[in-house]
């Protein structure tokens, strides 16, 4: 393998990662608040569908007034995923909070229901060509070597995420919002005592986090695998909500995971051709295997053991680096009266 | 007045799932009582079609059951349809090592041969299901995901590769060769309908429900699915019956497995689970652990997914319509079920009885 192959590699994984992204960065947003957001392979199914089809009605009703062009069908196609991912969200929470019902529940019911949905709405709209992304290249950057290709040669949307997750992370960690955020999370009860509007700020970013998601969905039909087919994108989402485990919910954390998710797939592609003599169909349980593994790691107790084994002046910060616990209100049924 | 609407209450989210369904049926423009009357012509039109949505109630009861165990336990057994598959690859490899080269073996040790490997091979991927749980760490939601995909790509394998029908395209996999006649059920008439599995479901399910209601074993997992902490205190060895309990729905999915490769269909074939198991999770979700109100509501939902091919074939409605009313119905049910919840009543406070005397 050249240098071009592999600069060429790294790209398509930066290319790729945008749904992934999205979902991670939403999910982990909506985690740190202490909901629980199961839906996400459901979630994403149905968004993908109705990101398209609102980008192509947009583009259809458009073009007879003369406006060309698909910057504008594609927004519209975003902000109606991201409503919708928002709204399915923001039903777990007011299920949990308002009618007192488990998270992980009406998560699970609503993974399978949206699937059907999308793909009983969407019946329309199978392999139908429609818009896409712009791409964009970021002049000056995308001449170094290297990195340019990488990162500054790509589809508009992916700059977009990546201020995104930046922002994330920012807010989180260094505003007082962000405090508030983290500390609704872990302790309602204290935040609650200390004047913070507690069942607002979980609604508040449950719905933020679920609208990321949805862009996600809308992100996959509209940039990576274009237009609509029935279970277009199956299984994405339950790795979204494994590396937000495994990114610690951490944005930053969720996005190294997002590119090492990308790296191995595109190992395993690469592995496929060394070895010919391995049946196609045994690669495909590379991802199912990596998820585990990786849970596996966070879950039991190496993790603490290799903190524990380390010298005593980096335990510190080691620890902080590898936080490993949720947030403590996760998933709990918290009353909103 | 209160009274009167509390105890009319349970219909109430149903009416409303039902509502939802037809005003989405109407949206597509399709007539909805010919679209319901299609599900019932569909399931319950000919004698054969009603043998057949027999013939799928039962694995998909048959995972219920599974279900009713590891739910008690407070255990989300996702991984069931990974141990259907399972279950489906330990029969179908009885019957493609053993019965194929032999035709003299009598079919009733095949039969016997099969479903035990079936019940053997579901309940040791939920041992590891249980085990990756209490040892691992990690939530069985995921594992159960994980496991599932790796199954379905097993089966894709095995398909493909080692048991790949000769004088087939390698390129064309979707089944294996049919199994040997004394690898089958015996079926009633043309239907796929094995009356060997009504009997076999029905056991399983007078069993696992007088279990669960009369013996210590029933009363530990419901103590841990209550709480699974305190179970833990007071001396119930959780972890051991965690892995039973799993190992249990797994054996009990795992010969759902067996019937739909050995009567349902008569090979091993691409989506062999056909998400039964996930429905099965829906099932036990709405009908919260009652095996009667399960095996009813199992039924229900298998009318609406055999009649489904026919309501495509009269309305050209999708057939993920069937999936969206059992969704719709059961996220309803679970939203609103609960009048003291949804009114903001008090629950009736349970009679308190002193024993500490007796």
């Amino acid at each position: 393998m050249n240098d071009s192959a592999i600069v060429l590699m790294l790209a398509s994984i930066v290319a790729q990662s945008a749904p992934l992204m999205l979902a991670v960065t939403g999910e982990t947003i909506t985690e740190r608040v202490g909901v629980i957001n199961l839906s996400l392979d459901g979630t994403m199914l149905l968004t993908a569908m109705a990101g398209f089809v609102a980008a192509l009605q947009t583009r259809k009703f458009l073009e007879p007034m003369g406006i060309e062009g698909n910057t504008l069908p594609v927004l519209v196609g975003f902000l109606v995923s991201a409503l919708i991912g928002g709204l399915a969200a923001l039903l777990v929470a007011w299920g949990s909070a308002r009618l007192k019902q488990d998270q992980v529940a009406i998560g699970f019911v609503l993974t399978l229901l949206l699937a059907d949905l999308a793909n009983f709405l969407g019946q329309t709209f199978t392999r139908v060509p429609g818009p896409s992304v712009k791409h964009l290249s970021i002049p000056v950057l995308s001449d170094l070597p290297l990195l340019g290709p990488v990162l500054f040669d790509h589809d508009l949307m992916i700059y977009a995420i990546y201020l995104l997750v930046g922002f994330s992370w920012w807010w989180l960690y260094h505003t007082q919002p962000g405090l508030q955020l983290r500390g609704v999370g872990e302790r309602p009860e204290s935040a609650f005592g200390r004047g913070v509007p507690v069942s607002r700020l979980r609604y508040l970013y449950t719905g933020l986090g679920g609208a990321m998601v949805g862009a996600g969905g809308a992100a996959y039909s509209l940039n990576i695998a274009l237009g609509w087919s029935d279970n277009h994108i199956a299984g994405i989402g339950w790795i979204a909500l494994a590396i937000v485990i495994f990114g610690g919910w951490h944005p930053l954390r969720g996005m190294i995971g997002v590119f090492l998710y990308g790296a191995t797939k595109a190992a395993a592609t690469g592995l496929q051709q060394v070895f010919p003599e391995i049946p196609v169909v045994l690669f495909n349980t590379f991802q199912w295997l990596l998820m585990l593994g990786v849970l596996l790691l966070v879950g039991s107790q190496g993790i603490r053991r290799l903190v524990e084994a380390a010298p005593p002046a980096i335990r510190r910060p080691l620890t902080a680096a590898l936080r490993i616990a949720p947030p403590r209100s996760l998933g709990r049924v918290i009353g909103d009266d | 007045m209160e009274t009167t609407l509390r105890r009319i209450w349970p219909a109430i989210p149903v009416l409303l799932a039902l509502v939802s369904t037809t005003l989405l049926i109407i949206a597509f423009g399709a007539d909805p009582i010919q679209t319901y009357g299609a599900f019932i012509e569909g399931a319950f039109g000919s004698a054969d079609s009603t043998l057949n949505t027999f013939a799928f109630w039962i694995p998909l009861l048959l995972c219920c059951t599974g279900l009713l165990v590891t739910f008690t336990a407070g255990l989300w057994n996702i991984g069931v349809e990974g141990q259907l598959v399972m279950g489906s690859i330990g029969a179908s490899w009885v019957a493609i090592a053993i019965a194929g080269p032999n035709p003299n073996i009598p079919a009733w040790i095949i039969i016997a041969l099969e479903i035990s490997a079936a019940m053997g091979a579901g309940a040791l991927w939920a041992a590891l299901c249980a085990v990756l749980k209490t040892r691992g760490g990690i939530h069985e939601i995921f594992v159960g995901v994980a496991l599932n995909k790796l199954a379905e790509i097993f089966t894709n394998y095995l398909i493909s590769n080692p048991w790949h029908p000769p004088h087939v395209g390698s390129s064309n996999f979707t089944k294996t060769e049919r199994f040997a006649d004394t690898a089958l059920l015996p079926l009633m008439g043309t239907s796929q309908f094995s009356p060997l599995s009504l009997i076999l479901v029905v056991v399983a399910l007078v069993v696992i429900a007088l279990a669960l209601r009369g013996s210590s074993w029933g009363l530990r997992l419901k103590a841990m699915g209550k709480n699974l902490k305190a179970a833990f205190i007071l001396g119930v060895p959780s972890e051991r019956e965690a892995i039973t309990g799993m190992m249990v729905a797994g054996a009990l999915a795992g010969l759902g497995g067996a019937v739909r490769v050995l009567s349902w269909y008569d090979s091993l074939r691409q989506s062999i689970g056909g998400g039964i198991g996930f429905l099965a999770v829906l099932i036990v979700l709405l009908a919260g652990t009652q095996p009667i109100l399960t095996a009813f509501i199992a039924l229900a939902f298998s009318t609406l997914l055999t009649g489904g091919t026919t309501v495509q074939l009269r309305t050209q409605l999708h057939s993920a319509l069937s999936g969206v009313i059992q969704g719709a119905l059961v996220l309803f049910v679970l939203l609103f079920g609960d009048y003291n919840r949804v009114f903001r009543r008090k629950a009736e406070p349970p009679a308190l009885v002193d024993t500490s005397h007796e």
